[in-house]
C-alpha cells in the first residue's frame, strides 16, 4: 500500500472492470494534467497563431517565468507525499529576496557569499518547523503557518521598503542566456531543472525517497515497519525550506529586487500546482513529474491571459482555482475507487 | 473535582489562560499609556482603547466564532478572507450603482445580495466536505484561491467606494453611545451560544467532530450537521465582510480580509479549542480574537515598529501551541509533574473540556 512506485496489484486488476483499472492506475492524473496541458498549449496555437505563440521561446519562456515556482513546489511535493503541509514557502520566499537585497545592496557583500547563507537560513528554518512538529506532535498546519507569520515579519524587519539590487554580478547572473538552437534559458530555468531532476532521482531511486511515501502512505505501518519516521519528516520539511529558499533566490534574480509583499500566497500556488500535477493531499501517492506539469499548466495559464490581451490578471486565480476544484474531484474519484 | 482547593478549579478552568493572557497583555499596556483603561464619553460616543480593541476586533470575533464550529466538526475553512472579500465586494458595487446610495431599501437589498453569495460559498465548502468526503483543508483552498479573483472580477479590479450613511453604520456607526458592530458580534455571540449550548446542536457538533462515522451511525445526520457549520462559518465571514467594507466604505477584493482567516484559526487555537476536533469554546474564541487585536495594539502604543507585528504573533502561535501540546508539557515540565500527579498530561487536557462542555458559558 505504502509503496506507491506501484501499480495497483494483480489481483485488484483481474477482478476489477477495465473501468475501475484505468481509474485506479495512480498514474492517471499526470497523465491527465500532461494531456491538459497538451490540449491548452493547442489552443494557444490555433488562436495566437499570428502572434509569435508557436515559437519556441514561447515554450520556454514557460520554465523562465515559473523557475521559482517550480523549485517552490518541488520542496512543497515532498512535504505533501510525506503527508504534511507547508504554509510558510511564500514567505520564505519573500524573506530571501529581502535578505539577499538587504545583504547585496545595503552590507556590500559579493552574491556568491549570500547565496549559501540564504540557502542555509531557509534550510534551518524549515528544519525548526519539522522538529516542532515532529517532537511536540503539533500539527504541521499550525507550525507552518507560525513560520510564514514569522519570515514575513521578518522580512518587514529588515525594510518595510523595497530593495532594488543594481549589483552587477547578479544583473549578469541574471541576463545570462543559455542558448539552445533558436532560444533560450535562464540560469533560473536550468536550476529549476536540476532540482526537478534531483527530486526525481531522490523520490524513485533512494530509500530515502521510499519513506517518505512510505509515512505519507500510512504512518502507523511506517512506524511499525521501523522506518526512521521523525528524522525522515524532519529531513522533508528541511527540504522544503531549502528550496523556498532557493526558491527566493531564484525569484530575485527574475525580479531584481527585494520587497516585503513578493510572494505573497505562492504557497498556495505552489500547492495547486501539486495538487493539480496529481499527488494526493493526503499524502503518499503522486509523483514529482506531476508537479512539473501542473507549474507548466499553472504558467500557460497566465501566457494565455497575456496573450489574450483582454483577459484579466484576476482571471488567473479563478482558473487556477477551477482546475484546482477538478483536479480535487478526479483525486476523490479515484481514491474511492481505490478503497471498495 | 470538589476535594480540590478552589485556586486550583479556577486555574483549570478552559478560560483560565486565555483570560490570563489577555490581562497580562491589557496590563503591559498601563505603564506605556497611563490612561489605558480610561473611557472617554465625546460627543455622546464612548472612546478609549478598550472599546476600539473590540471595535477592530469585531470583525475577527465573528469570523473566529464561526470558525470555531467548523474546527469543532474536526475541519477547517480556509475560504474565509475570500469569502470577506467577496461579500464586501458585492455589496459595495451594488449600492455604489444605486442612484440614492443612502435608501434604505437599496442598502437592505444589497446586504441580502452579499450575505446570499457568503451562503452560496458556505453551502460549496460544505458540499465538498460533507458531501464528496474532500479532506476540509483542501476543499476550502478552492474558494480561498478562486474567490479573491473573484471578488476582484465583481470590482473590475478597482476599489469601489461608496458614500452611504446606513451601511456605514454598520461598521463604523455608533449606537447607544457604543460602535454599532459591537452590537452585531454579541447579537451573533448571544445566538451561536444559545444555540448550541442550549440546545443539543453543540452536543451534535462536538460528536460529528468527535467521530462522524460513529455518529452517523448513532443516527445523527453528520453530513447534514457539517455543511450546517460552512454555512454558518461563511455567513460570519460575510457580516464580517460588510463591517470591514462599510468601516472603509470601500471594498478591496485584492486585500479586504487578507489573512483573516489565519488569525481567526489562530484565535481559536488559543481560545482552547483542539483543532483535532470534537470540543469547543465560543466563549474561548471571543477571548482569543480579543487576544490577538490587543495584541496588535499593545504593539502599535508601546512603539516597537509595527511591522514586528507578525513576529510577534508567530512567536504567540508556537508558545500557545508548544503550551497545548502535551508532549511537549511532558518534556519541559515532566519532572515536576511526574513526581506530583502521574499521569499529568494527558489528564489535565480533557479533564477541564469534559468538565466543562455540558454547561458552557460565554466569558
Amino acid at each position: 500500500m505504502s509503496t506507491t512506485t506501484q501499480r495497483p496489484t494483480a489481483a485488484d486488476s483481474r477482478t476489477t472492470s477495465k473501468a475501475a483499472r484505468v481509474l485506479g492506475d495512480r498514474r492517471l492524473p499526470v497523465l491527465v494534467t500532461a494531456g491538459l496541458f497538451l490540449v491548452m498549449y493547442a489552443v494557444g496555437l490555433s488562436r495566437y497563431q499570428n502572434y509569435g505563440f508557436a515559437e519556441a521561446q514561447v515554450f520556454l519562456n514557460l520554465f523562465i517565468d515559473n523557475s521559482y515556482l517550480l523549485v517552490a513546489a518541488v520542496g512543497a511535493t515532498f512535504v505533501i507525499l510525506s503527508g504534511g503541509i507547508d504554509l510558510s514557502v511564500g514567505s520564505v520566499i519573500g524573506f530571501t529576496t529581502m535578505f539577499t537585497a538587504w545583504l547585496v545592496e545595503r552590507q556590500g557583500l559579493p552574491i556568491v557569499v549570500v547565496i549559501p547563507m540564504a540557502l542555509a537560513v531557509g534550510a534551518f528554518g524549515g528544519f525548526l518547523m519539522g522538529y516542532v512538529i515532529q517532537n511536540f506532535e503539533i500539527q504541521p498546519f499550525i507550525v507552518t503557518l507560525a513560520g510564514l507569520f514569522l519570515f514575513r515579519g521578518l522580512c518587514l524587519v529588515i525594510s518595510k521598503e523595497s530593495i532594488s539590487i543594481g549589483d552587477s554580478s547578479v544583473s549578469s547572473m541574471a541576463q545570462t542566456q543559455v542558448s539552445l538552437g533558436g532560444a533560450f534559458l535562464s540560469i533560473g530555468a536550468i536550476v529549476a531543472l536540476v532540482v526537478l531532476a534531483a527530486a526525481f532521482y531522490v523520490l524513485h531511486y533512494t530509500r530515502f525517497g521510499r519513506r517518505v511515501y512510505a509515512i505519507g502512505g500510512n504512518e502507523q505501518s511506517a512506524l511499525l515497519m521501523g522506518l526512521p519516521q521523525g528524522g525522515t519528516k524532519i529531513a522533508v520539511y528541511t527540504m522544503s525550506g531549502f528550496c523556498s529558499a532557493l526558491a527566493g533566490l531564484l525569484f530575485t534574480l527574475y525580479i531584481q529586487s527585494g520587497d516585503p509583499l513578493h510572494a505573497t500566497g505562492m504557497e498556495l500556488d505552489a500547492i495547486a500546482a501539486v495538487v493539480i500535477g496529481g499527488t494526493l493531499l493526503t499524502g503518499g501517492s503522486g509523483y514529482v513529474i506531476g508537479t512539473l506539469f501542473g507549474v507548466l499548466v499553472l504558467g500557460l495559464i497566465k501566457s494565455l491571459i497575456q496573450f489574450e490581451g483582454t483577459l484579466s490578471s484576476w482571471w488567473t486565480k479563478i482558473a487556477t482555482g477551477v482546475l484546482l476544484c477538478a483536479f480535487i474531484l478526479i483525486q476523490r474519484a479515484m481514491t474511492s475507487r481505490r478503497k471498495t | 473535582m470538589t476535594t480540590t482547593p478552589r485556586w486550583r478549579a479556577l486555574t483549570h478552568h478552559h478560560l483560565f489562560w486565555p483570560v490570563a493572557v489577555l490581562v497580562i497583555l491589557l496590563l503591559v499596556n498601563v505603564p506605556f499609556t497611563p490612561d489605558f483603561f480610561a473611557i472617554k464619553m465625546t460627543d455622546g460616543h464612548l472612546y478609549g482603547s478598550l472599546v476600539s480593541i473590540v471595535l477592530f476586533g469585531s470583525p475577527l470575533i465573528l469570523v473566529a466564532v464561526g470558525m470555531t464550529l467548523v474546527i469543532a466538526t474536526g475541519g477547517i475553512d480556509l475560504s474565509v478572507g475570500a469569502v470577506v472579500a467577496i461579500t464586501g465586494a458585492l455589496t459595495c458595487s451594488y449600492i455604489s450603482d444605486q442612484a440614492d446610495q443612502s435608501a434604505l431599501s437599496g442598502v437592505f437589498l444589497a446586504l441580502g445580495i452579499g450575505l446570499v453569495a457568503a451562503i452560496v460559498c458556505g453551502l460549496w465548502n460544505g458540499f465538498l466536505v460533507a458531501r464528496m468526503g474532500i479532506q476540509p483543508i483542501i476543499a476550502t483552498l478552492i474558494i480561498m484561491v478562486a474567490g479573491r479573483g473573484v471578488a476582484q472580477l465583481i470590482t473590475d479590479g478597482q476599489i469601489i467606494t461608496v458614500n452611504s450613511e446606513p451601511y456605514k453604520l454598520i461598521g463604523g456607526g455608533y449606537w447607544l453611545t457604543l460602535p454599532f458592530s459591537i452590537f452585531i458580534v454579541a447579537a451573533v455571540v448571544a445566538v451561536t451560544v444559545v444555540i448550541t449550548r442550549r440546545t443539543a446542536l453543540g452536543l451534535l457538533v462536538e460528536s460529528v467532530g468527535g467521530n462522524a462515522e460513529a455518529s452517523r451511525l448513532v443516527g445523527i445526520r453528520s453530513m447534514r450537521i457539517k455543511i450546517m457549520v460552512y454555512v454558518f462559518c461563511a455567513l460570519c465571514a460575510g457580516i464580517a465582510g460588510l463591517m470591514i467594507s462599510s468601516n472603509t466604505s470601500a471594498a478591496d477584493g485584492n486585500n479586504a480580509g487578507l489573512w483573516i482567516e489565519l488569525d481567526a484559526i489562530l484565535a481559536v487555537v488559543i481560545g482552547g479549542t483542539s483543532l483535532l476536533g470534537g470540543r469547543f469554546s465560543i466563549g474561548g474564541t471571543v477571548v482569543g480574537a480579543l487576544v490577538i487585536q490587543t495584541l496588535t495594539t499593545t504593539i502599535y502604543t508601546i512603539g516597537v515598529p509595527t511591522q514586528t507585528n507578525l513576529v510577534f504573533k508567530a512567536a504567540v502561535v508556537i508558545i500557545v501551541c508548544l503550551m497545548q501540546s502535551p508532549k511537549f508539557r511532558a518534556k519541559v515540565f515532566g519532572a515536576k509533574l511526574g513526581g506530583k500527579q502521574a499521569a499529568a498530561p494527558a489528564p489535565a487536557e480533557t479533564a477541564p473540556a469534559a468538565e466543562a462542555s455540558p454547561k458552557m458559558e460565554v466569558s
